[in-house]
């Protein structure tokens, strides 16, 4: 039995335009100590699963007509069913999240010490003094220089990175089992992204706490996350470890996610190959497999499997689940040329038969040409060349 | 903080020195820039009664022939030092601040304002907390419960507030509380060391007529504030931790929102010290706002400037006190 359990999680806002579908049918889980990195383009599900886990679709106005549907099971306690006084308990302090933009996550009028106390105290009876210690402590341990001078300092006085870091302080403070960080790094530089993922991996190493993060950058999620989960329109469209998902992935939108990518290793031939066409409403969720109308291989499934059935969660390896119609062998086979390596390889090869092939032609036309003797010839020889 | 508080200081003395200076031209400068002479202006600050040897005498009190600087310096030296009056047979000395003698009771213009202080004193001030209170508690709760009856109905009757004039609302509870049923018989100012019961008594019928209008004003402020506030990042952090709603809503929700709320309290009350004319003679309260009234009615001239630069001075009080405090509850502001 996993830390975290998620069986067909459904969450829906009743909207003035319809009932938007955010999460259709997510299932997955989550053992202590592990990263599962959540990839997914905007409007794919992936907040609005981590804001049903932490429960805080509860907590907004009575009217707001949010339903979450499912089991989330926290250390074998099913969340959806627990009462809200029971799941705020756990917030907090048995699962923590920490938010995109640290500047806006932040209360502008109060310390980052006295809301990093404020984050202990709420779960833990101890005095103004004791929990300010504990604040001066954690932060000194995400690495913020100083503590005992900076943790009076309000967070618009510190930078980016290092409100960031407060953020995970403030998170980390009752030793949280599971911490979800929502777009961590996407409001940072480059060079203090690489930071604040490391400060994650060594205090998940540190706390033996289990770790979502949940983002759409590719890079992010293969540098930290031991699983990698793909959603698409709310539903799972591939979930394995980084190793199943990165070097043999089995969904059209995985490829197309990872055939997107710009890389330094291949030579630049062509442009930049994104996915056609965008992402659907959640409203009008496409009949049968929500990615059918960008996916290029329906016609290699045959029929209109694509647009008539919705794909079940296959298991194409050990732990590596895939929800796309294609039979395995066809994925290997589609996934074997699309790898940017064979890619770059095959048009390599290409190219050159099509220049061995274009001389030999032209070699044949010129001896032609010769034994005629015409001027106009002449031009053409040298153009085909 | 503690420059900050001293800079403001020192810009509030600067705000009222200029504050001083720009009443002193529209009453004595302007005219005399659009083409009126001495005696011509006199004319006007004489009073009622403008026979040519009372407006020779003013031209000669006021000394309008002398340079405008020297006329303004005369008028600072008397608000600082007092100044001396020779009225032809004797030399009076009118303490300082001296705004000068009214000419409907022949006294000092500034004890008698400081004797009707207090009254408006208490009304602005207890209609002020009962505003401020009244109106931010409707205010927070109609946002938490956007949409349900009880918003609609407080919004509702707090439009009713904000449109209905207050001698309308005032003359409507007296009759009703006043005269037909005497809950709150004989409505007359009582001061606070007399008889503090029934100075708060008297006091009942003016304050929640002054604080009706205000409360609906600020529990619609306070709920847009909220509205907005409570859809902000630092909210669903704040929940993220697992504070209590209330917590949340309080903490962190409502002291977000409370700022600009404040700010907008601190020029209410300063404007309503200036003297609350209305409600005042609505109810017959012997304030500075009757004082107002009745000088410019006799065309008192003096007992005018001194109101209008006390009103200044506590409206220019007020938005420093305002700003100091706003930079106490947000720390972003303390530059």
């Amino acid at each position: 039995m996993a830390m975290l359990e998620v069986r067909d999680l459904h969450v829906q806002f009743r909207t003035d335009d319809g009932l938007v579908k955010a999460v259709d049918g997510l299932s997955f889980d989550l053992e202590r100590g592990r990263t599962l990195g959540i990839v997914g383009e905007s409007g794919s599900g992936k907040s609005v699963t981590s804001l049903a886990i932490m429960g805080l679709h509860r907590s907004s106005d009575k009217g707001s007509g949010t339903e979450v549907t499912g089991q989330i099971r926290l250390d074998d306690e099913d969340l959806v069913s627990s009462s809200a006084e029971r799941v705020r308990q756990l917030r907090g302090s048995k699962m923590a999240m920490i938010f995109q933009d640290p500047l806006s996550a932040l209360h502008p009028y109060y310390s980052v010490g006295a809301q990093i106390s404020e984050a202990y105290r709420v779960h833990n009876k101890v005095s103004k003094q004791v929990a300010r210690k504990r604040a001066i402590d954690l932060l000194g341990r995400v690495g913020i220089p100083q503590p005992t001078v900076r943790v009076d300092d309000y967070p618009h006085q510190f930078s980016g990175g290092m409100r960031q870091r407060a953020m995970i302080a403030m998170a980390l403070s009752c030793d949280p089992e599971l911490l979800i960080a929502d777009e961590p790094t996407t409001a940072l530089d480059v060079t203090v992204q690489a930071q604040i993922l490391d400060l994650i991996v060594d205090l998940q190493a540190e706390f033996g706490s289990a770790v979502i993060i949940i983002t759409h950058d590719l890079g992010v999620v293969a540098e930290v996350a031991d699983d990698v989960l793909v959603m698409y329109a709310g539903r799972v469209a591939e979930h394995g470890s980084g190793g199943d998902v990165f070097l043999q992935p089995g969904h059209p939108y995985t490829w197309g996610l990872l055939g997107s990518m710009p890389r330094l290793d291949v030579a630049r031939l062509e442009r930049l190959r994104p996915i056609r066409g965008t992402p659907p409403s959640l409203i009008h969720v496409p009949s049968g497999c929500p990615f059918h109308p960008r996916c290029n291989y329906p016609p290699q499934v045959g029929g209109d499997r694509c647009s008539t059935e919705i794909p079940v969660l296959m298991e194409t390896g050990p732990g590596h689940r895939v929800a796309c119609h294609l039979m395995l062998a066809k994925q290997q086979e589609i996934w074997a040329k699309l790898a940017p390596g064979a890619a770059a390889a095959e048009a390599a090869a290409a190219e050159e038969t099509a220049a061995t092939e274009e001389t030999a032609a032209a070699e044949a036309a010129a001896e032609e040409t010769a034994a005629s003797a015409q001027p106009g010839e002449d031009v053409t020889e040298v153009e085909a060349t | 903080m503690i420059t900050f508080i001293v800079r403001r200081l020192i810009a509030t003395v600067f705000l009222l020195i200029v504050v001083s200076m720009i009443t002193f031209a529209i009453f004595f400068l302007i005219p005399r820039l659009a083409g009126q002479n001495t005696y011509q202006l006199a004319t006007e600050y004489v009073g009622r009664n403008p026979t040519r040897a009372a407006v020779l005498q003013l031209e000669a009190k006021l000394g309008l022939d002398h340079p405008i600087w020297v006329q303004y310096g005369n008028f600072l030296k008397g608000i600082v030092f007092g100044a001396h009056y020779n009225s032809g047979t004797s030399i009076t000395y009118c303490p300082p601040p001296c705004f000068g003698y009214s000419f409907r009771t022949q006294q000092p213009v500034w004890p008698q304002m400081v004797s009707d202080l207090p009254v408006t004193l208490s009304l602005a001030i207890g209609a002020a907390v009962i505003w401020l209170v009244g109106g931010v508690a409707i205010g927070v709760i109609s946002a938490l419960k956007r949409g349900t009856l009880f918003d609609r109905f407080s919004m509702g009757i707090a439009l009713a507030g904000v449109s209905l004039p207050i001698f309308f609302t005032g003359l409507i509870s007296l009759e009703l509380f006043s005269y037909k049923w005497p809950i709150f018989p004989n409505v007359t100012y009582v001061p606070i060391l007399t008889n503090p019961a029934l100075w708060a008594r008297n006091l009942v019928l003016p304050w929640v007529t002054l604080a009706f209008l205000y409360a609906a004003l600020y529990a619609r402020l306070t709920r847009a504030g909220m509205l907005e506030t409570m859809s902000e990042d630092f909210i669903r952090t704040a929940r993220a931790k697992g504070l209590r709603e209330r917590n949340v809503v309080v903490r962190h929700g409502l002291r977000a929102a409370l700022t600009p709320i404040l700010t907008i309290f601190g020029m209410d009350l300063g404007l309503l010290l200036g003297g609350a004319i209305l409600t005042e003679t609505t109810f017959s309260l012997p304030g500075l706002g009757q004082f107002t009234l009745l000088a410019i009615q006799n065309q008192d001239f003096p007992e005018i400037m001194g109101v209008v630069l006390l009103a200044a001075f506590f409206i220019v009080i007020a938005n420093m006190l305002v700003d100091i405090l706003y930079a106490v509850i947000d720390p972003r502001v303390r530059v």
